[in-house]
């Protein structure tokens, strides 16, 4: 097998496409770096010079508001020139190929590439033909991966739960189809968190599950179990009804978070979500806009994370 | 004409026969010997054998003659050793009339390389609904009849196509996969699969499709032959259905035999196949299959593809690998690997597959058709995109060392390939 086509021969960050197989202590880097900016967006002035002069192309192939929008945002604090193109709706509907949208890019002199892609993989072929100097990070890639998302959902853990050695993380929904869920199970078990679970019917979890390292549960009971942690997936719209599911009632039924579920994991747990939620489906508001929430912090630590990995992979800090 | 081939290590796989001698071809065909050759193959040092036989190799002609045509793939063939090729009926038309058969055959007939055999379509545009006209078409020249990589998922229909091909004692060629479960899957469904967060095809997508086929065969009596098995779980029930006593025979694609779902790698859409690359432990009972005759024969499923087709994410990318010249050497590579001597690994590339095409090539006796390779077992060679002949330079292969190379090919006793 190749090597790691993140890191560079140094082996520091050259792109990030995949928690997986990125070791530790650059994970650990990422989030003591974000910390450092955490600072940064609490100030009167939001902004750091690190990124001054370079040019970051927002590359969305898929829709997506929040996830631009926090990536906007992050490079803007890095001083960064920002330039969104929402590639869903131009060049590619042109019959353009994914690599001539970037190489067109490229001519016109990028430092980074922000790419989100419908499909497994992409970010890792535009990696391979990028100029040297330039770099990709993956804002999520099919059912493959989300590795900022995963970031800042190790950030929240950290800062809510301090220590990984000792947590019990259950991962509740349509796992099967989770960018999410795959980068933060990576994640979870390279810091030695000791036990993770994915709970949801076998109908959302993937065939090779039990190898990533995780406890499979069906059931709530005995998923949330002593949980620490406890991350809440979206359904999306299309699923709710088919071969996959009956209904988003029945789902919620067995599956979505309420009060009452909650009350089976430990009492300082938090529970996580990577939003869009879908209130009702997955998770009852009464949980959503309750005291274990860390919803809305995420959102927040996602920029301090998004500026980590871009001033990383530039080499600024 | 008259042909010598002079001083090589004769291999027929088909007797067993391994002795250094000659082999004399005249008017086409293996002779004793005797008379003045009008021309000699030194063979000194090198081994002769029947010439390749591949039941799976598309030469994209008609209709996707960018991605390759009849003349680049017929030298790859005859570059490869390979003298005779079945190819598959998916082309654009696909091989459901019998203009498009015989305008094939008249083609490559006049390019004089590698003898083709056009495999045609089991049903109209290959759509699984209506049944083609087989006997028209097995008078044009089709050896079998096929649905390609397209599973007929009206299992009524598959039941008459059997019934009326076997009516005519037509040969069936099918690949065994499970229309629903297969659908939007595009590598095997297990471990690298979820990792990489891909669409997976379950093993049981084969093995379903095979437990309904074999039934069928049961009610029909229809000759099948089942094409590129992929999974473990499905080489067991071809086993016992062979045990069974069904009229079944079978093949796997060479690629399949050495690389599985972990060559996946970053996504390398180089190992992109019909069927996917299933799990190591796949791929370990495939290799022993072969070896032990469950499977008879191993073919190239050569199946050239653009590069910009390749240079997409996975799921997009067009399946597929070349595999006319890579035939020989991971036929070779395969034997050595199960310790097999020379004439038992050539019979799954040459006496073997002639069996299922019901041709008399494939072995060196009087009379037998004057179709020989000459090659090197031992030379080695590096797969890059300047050796290969195929217009299709996909091959999860490139960059790697392999041993066998091709000195000389002849058809017919005429020399089509010297290297």
């Amino acid at each position: 097998m190749q090597r790691n086509p993140q890191l560079n021969e140094h082996g520091e960050l050259q792109h990030l496409l995949s928690i997986e197989g990125l070791p530790r202590e650059i994970l650990l880097k990422i989030l003591d770096t974000a910390e450092s900016f955490a600072g940064v967006t609490e100030r009167d002035i939001k902004k750091v010079p690190l990124l001054r002069g370079k040019s970051v192309f927002n590359l969305f192939f898929e829709g997506s508001t929040r996830t631009r929008t926090t990536f906007e945002i992050a490079a803007k604090r890095l001083s960064a020139d920002v330039i969104n193109l929402n590639v869903a709706v131009s060049s590619t509907y042109k019959g353009e190929s994914l690599l001539d949208t970037v190489a067109n890019l490229s001519a016109m002199q990028a430092d980074i590439f922000v790419v989100r892609h419908g499909s497994s993989g992409a970010p890792f072929l535009v990696a391979r033909h990028v100029k040297p100097h330039e770099h990709v990070i993956n804002a999520g890639d099919g059912r493959h991966a989300h590795p900022t998302q995963g970031l800042l959902d190790l950030y929240t853990i950290r800062h809510y739960k301090k220590d990984f050695g000792a947590l019990t993380v259950a991962i509740v929904g349509d796992v099967l189809h989770s960018r999410v869920a795959r980068s933060l199970i990576h994640g979870l078990t390279t810091f030695g968190v000791p036990e993770v679970r994915v709970i949801g019917p076998q109908t959302l979890i993937p065939a090779g599950a039990a190898a990533l390292g995780v406890r499979v549960c069906h059931s709530m009971r005995e998923g949330l179990k002593g949980a620490d942690v406890v991350v809440m997936l979206r359904l999306q719209n299309e699923r709710m009804s088919g071969a996959l599911l009956p209904s988003a009632q029945e789902f919620n039924k067995h599956y979505g978070m309420t009060a009452e579920k909650l009350a089976l994991a430990k009492a300082d747990a938090i529970v996580m979500h990577p939003g869009p939620m879908n209130r009702g489906v997955e998770i009852d508001s009464a949980v959503a806009d309750g005291p274990h929430s860390v919803i809305l912090p995420q959102v927040t630590f996602g920029i301090a994370v998004r500026m980590a990995v871009m001033s990383m992979v530039v080499g600024g800090a | 004409m008259k042909l010598l081939v002079k001083g090589g290590r004769v291999i027929d796989p088909a007797s067993g026969r391994d002795a250094v001698g000659d082999v004399f071809i005249a008017d086409g065909k293996i002779v004793q010997g005797g008379g003045t050759p009008d021309r000699t193959v030194d063979a000194k040092g090198l081994v002769v054998a029947p010439g390749l036989i591949d039941l799976a190799a598309r030469l994209r002609e008609p209709g996707h003659e960018h991605k390759a045509t009849l003349e680049s793939e017929m030298d790859a063939a005859v570059a490869g050793g390979v003298t005779s090729l079945a190819c598959p009926p998916d082309t654009d038309p696909p091989l459901d009339e019998p203009g498009l058969v015989d305008m094939l055959r008249r083609r490559a007939k006049a390019l004089s390389r590698a003898r083709v055999y056009p495999v045609g379509a089991l049903t109209v545009k290959l759509e699984g609904r209506q049944l083609t006209e087989m006997a028209e078409l097995a008078e044009a020249g089709c050896v079998a009849f096929s649905q390609a990589n397209v599973p007929v998922s009206d299992t009524q229909v598959l039941w008459r196509a059997l019934q009326y091909a076997a009516t005519f004692d037509f040969p069936v060629w099918l690949r065994a996969e499970d229309a629903w479960l297969a659908k939007d899957g595009v590598a095997h469904d297990g471990e690298v699969a979820t990792r990489l967060g891909l669409a997976g095809i379950p093993a049981f997508a084969e093995t379903i499709a095979l437990a309904q086929l074999f039934e069928l065969v049961r009610a029909t009596g229809a000759r099948v032959h089942v094409c590129r098995v992929s999974s473990a779980a499905g080489v067991a029930m071809l086993r016992r259905a062979r045990h069974d006593g069904l009229p079944l025979t079978c093949d796997v694609g060479i690629h399949h035999l050495h690389l599985s779902d972990m060559d996946l790698g970053y996504f390398d859409s180089h190992c992109r196949l019909e069927p996917p690359l299933r799990s190591q432990r796949d791929r370990e009972a495939l290799a022993a299959a072969l070896a032990d005759g469950t499977i008879d024969c191993a073919v190239s499923d050569h199946t050239p593809v653009d590069e910009d087709q390749k240079l997409l994410p996975f799921a997009e990318a067009e399946p597929g690998a070349t595999g006319l010249e890579l035939l020989l050497p991971l036929a070779l590579k395969w034997g050595v690997e199960r310790k097999l001597n020379l004439a038992q690994t050539l019979a799954r590339v040459t006496s073997a597959p002639a069996r299922v095409l019901g041709v008399a090539s494939g072995r060196i006796e009087p009379g037998a058709p004057g179709d020989l390779v000459v090659f090197d077992p031992q030379a080695h060679w590096r797969v890059s995109p300047g050796e290969l002949r195929s217009q299709g330079r996909n091959t999860p292969f490139l960059g790697v060392e392999l041993a066998g190379r091709v000195r000389t090919t002849i058809v017919a006793g005429h020399v089509v390939f010297e290297a």
